[in-house]
């Protein structure tokens, strides 16, 4: 029998975080277990279509940076979402294209240049621990990743990689998809929810300010400062929270859910930011600023749907 | 605003609709929630992609390349014309959860015996005297929000959450109980610990309580607690301040 999955790459440092990505974690969310995958949809689908691989196979979504690897062996791989200077050996390397490197290879991530996560798929795919019918690693809940524990990459660890069906052709993303996060202004919102009950003055605030992304956000989640918005109801009986929703709690801040948010919650929400808005939070720097844009449901689906038949 | 008329359906994102179905927290919800879950089921097929029920609500998640969110809207409005509860008799496994309630791994049964100006015996019966429903499941993997506690219990959350709350730890916040499954930070007040496995990863089923289930604490002493492989050694910060 031969072995058909190796070792792919040795991990010569630990940045603050990277974490194996597939598509996410479905079918269990009324057991409480979150959604998991990719906090950028667009960049990990990419990175898989550039790497040759199908959708949903498993991507390493490296966080501000700092990650060293070693190939062990000759390998195809492509980089796409933000810009953390990553140099493949002594030069900066190329993104958004498919590349090929030697047994040997080190490819080292700076520091953000533009944007917070970088998505590195390999062809064939890395192979993590499947639990629950997804490899996608959620640190809080101890699930997925390589260890099936939910850890981040740490020094030392050896990363397997599936043997690829063939070489991919080389191909570059279209220039319009490789995004500058730093453009970043306007995020799509499709209203919903408890969005009457806010007050008219609030509703004004909300798609007619500036929002400065704050410090405190993570996988969980982003929250927003500028106006305080009131909504004439403080708090509700938890309910189910899809991707995307953006909840007010009684400071009147907004906080937009990502991948790893709890699967109910009981604050009133805006509605849903459109997973790609969703995309492009994800890799806003804090101290950036973006608007809200009410976006209609037909060109939100059109949109999403294109992408999805492209990259799916 | 206005009052609305239930069941309504609210927009959540371009792939899922809250159905709303009420607008307090009833036991008899979850027979009509159980009953929706399994029509969406059926009806919805492989276009599916999740269903959150929680205490008035079910969250419907669909994927949006296959059906679009005004077809699922139509397909969700069929299911509610003709929808009828499910039997009551018929829904809701009965969880026995054996639980050792002590002051040491209850570090707050004390303090809840002082504000339900109860002895801490009292406080053991009345919460291990009636049946719980499982209302909803969230927070963290299998962790089961149960209700409704008797009224004497009513205590409020933590100030300051705990950073670190024992797996098996039984708890009680609000109207509500609870057994965490993992360590996890946690706000609600301590006041016994259970052996059971509540999430088990490599467990069919992997959570054993689910929406809709019926859970019954059991008091049992330190040895039957051990015995039944409950861990006494894991600390819990001590008593809340």
């Amino acid at each position: 029998m031969s072995e058909s999955h190796l070792t792919g790459f040795r991990v010569s440092r630990a940045g603050p975080l990277a974490l194996l990505q597939d598509a996410g974690r479905f079918g269990v969310r009324h057991l409480g277990v979150t959604q998991g995958g990719p906090a950028d949809l667009h960049a990990w689908a990419w990175a898989n279509r550039l790497a040759g691989n199908t959708w949903g196979t498993a991507v390493l979504e490296i966080t501000f940076g700092g990650l060293e690897l070693v190939a062990e062996r000759d390998l195809t791989i492509a980089l796409t979402g933000a810009n953390l200077g990553v140099r493949h050996n002594q030069q900066a390397a190329p993104m958004w294209r498919t590349l090929a490197i030697r047994a040997g290879d080190r490819l080292a991530f700076g520091t953000p240049v533009n944007g917070l996560r970088a998505y590195l798929a390999v062809a064939g795919g890395f192979r993590g621990e499947t639990v629950m019918g997804s490899a996608a690693c959620v640190v809080r809940e101890q699930l997925g990743g390589f260890d099936g524990q939910g850890t981040s990459l740490r020094e030392g660890d050896t990363l397997t990689v599936n043997e690829a069906d063939s070489i991919p052709a080389d191909q570059i993303a279209p220039e319009s998809e490789q995004r500058d996060y730093r453009q970043t202004t306007t995020l799509n919102l499709l209203p919903g929810a408890q969005i009457a009950a806010f007050t008219g003055r609030s509703l004004f605030d909300a798609f007619n300010s500036e929002w400065e992304v704050d410090q405190r956000a993570d996988r969980m989640g982003v929250r927003l400062t500028g106006p305080r918005l009131q909504c004439t109801i403080s708090s509700l009986v938890s309910e189910g929270i899809s991707l995307g929703a953006v909840q007010v709690p009684p400071d009147g801040q907004p906080i937009a859910l990502l991948n790893d948010r709890q699967t109910i919650g009981g604050y009133p929400r805006l509605g849903n930011l459109t997973p790609l808005a969703a995309s492009l939070l994800a890799q806003c720097m804090p101290g950036q600023t973006v608007r809200l844009r009410a976006a209609g449901i037909d060109s939100a689906l059109r949109q999403h749907r294109q992408f999805l038949h492209s990259l799916r | 605003m206005k009052p609305t008329r239930l069941p309504c359906l609210e927009r959540a994102g371009l792939d899922g609709w809250m159905v709303r179905l009420f607008d307090s927290i009833e036991e008899n919800n979850l027979l009509w929630l159980a009953a929706l879950a399994e029509e969406c089921e059926a009806a919805f097929g492989d276009t599916l992609v999740d269903l959150v029920p929680s205490y008035t609500t079910l969250l419907v998640v669909f994927d949006p390349l296959h059906i679009s969110p005004c077809e699922a809207r139509k397909q969700l409005l069929d299911i509610l014309a003709t929808l009828t509860p499910a039997e009551a008799g018929t829904s809701g496994k009965l969880h026995e959860l054996p639980t050792w309630y002590d002051l040491q791994v209850g570090p707050d049964l004390q303090r809840v015996a002082d504000m339900s100006d109860l002895s801490v015996e009292a406080v053991i019966e009345a919460h291990s005297a009636r049946d719980y429903r499982v209302f909803a499941l969230g927070f963290a993997p299998g962790f089961a929000f149960m209700g409704l506690l008797d009224q004497s219990l009513t205590c409020p959350r933590l100030d300051t959450p705990r950073q670190k709350v024992p797996a098996g730890s039984v708890a009680i916040a609000g109207q509500q109980t609870a057994a965490y499954p993992v360590v996890t930070p946690g706000g609600w007040n301590l006041i016994g610990r259970t052996p059971a496995r509540l999430f088990d990863r490599n467990r069919e089923g992997l959570s054993l309580l689910r929406v809709g289930d019926r859970v019954r604490f059991v008091p049992v002493n330190q040895d039957t607690f051990e015995a039944e492989g409950g861990e006494t050694t894991l600390t819990n910060g001590g008593p809340a301040k």
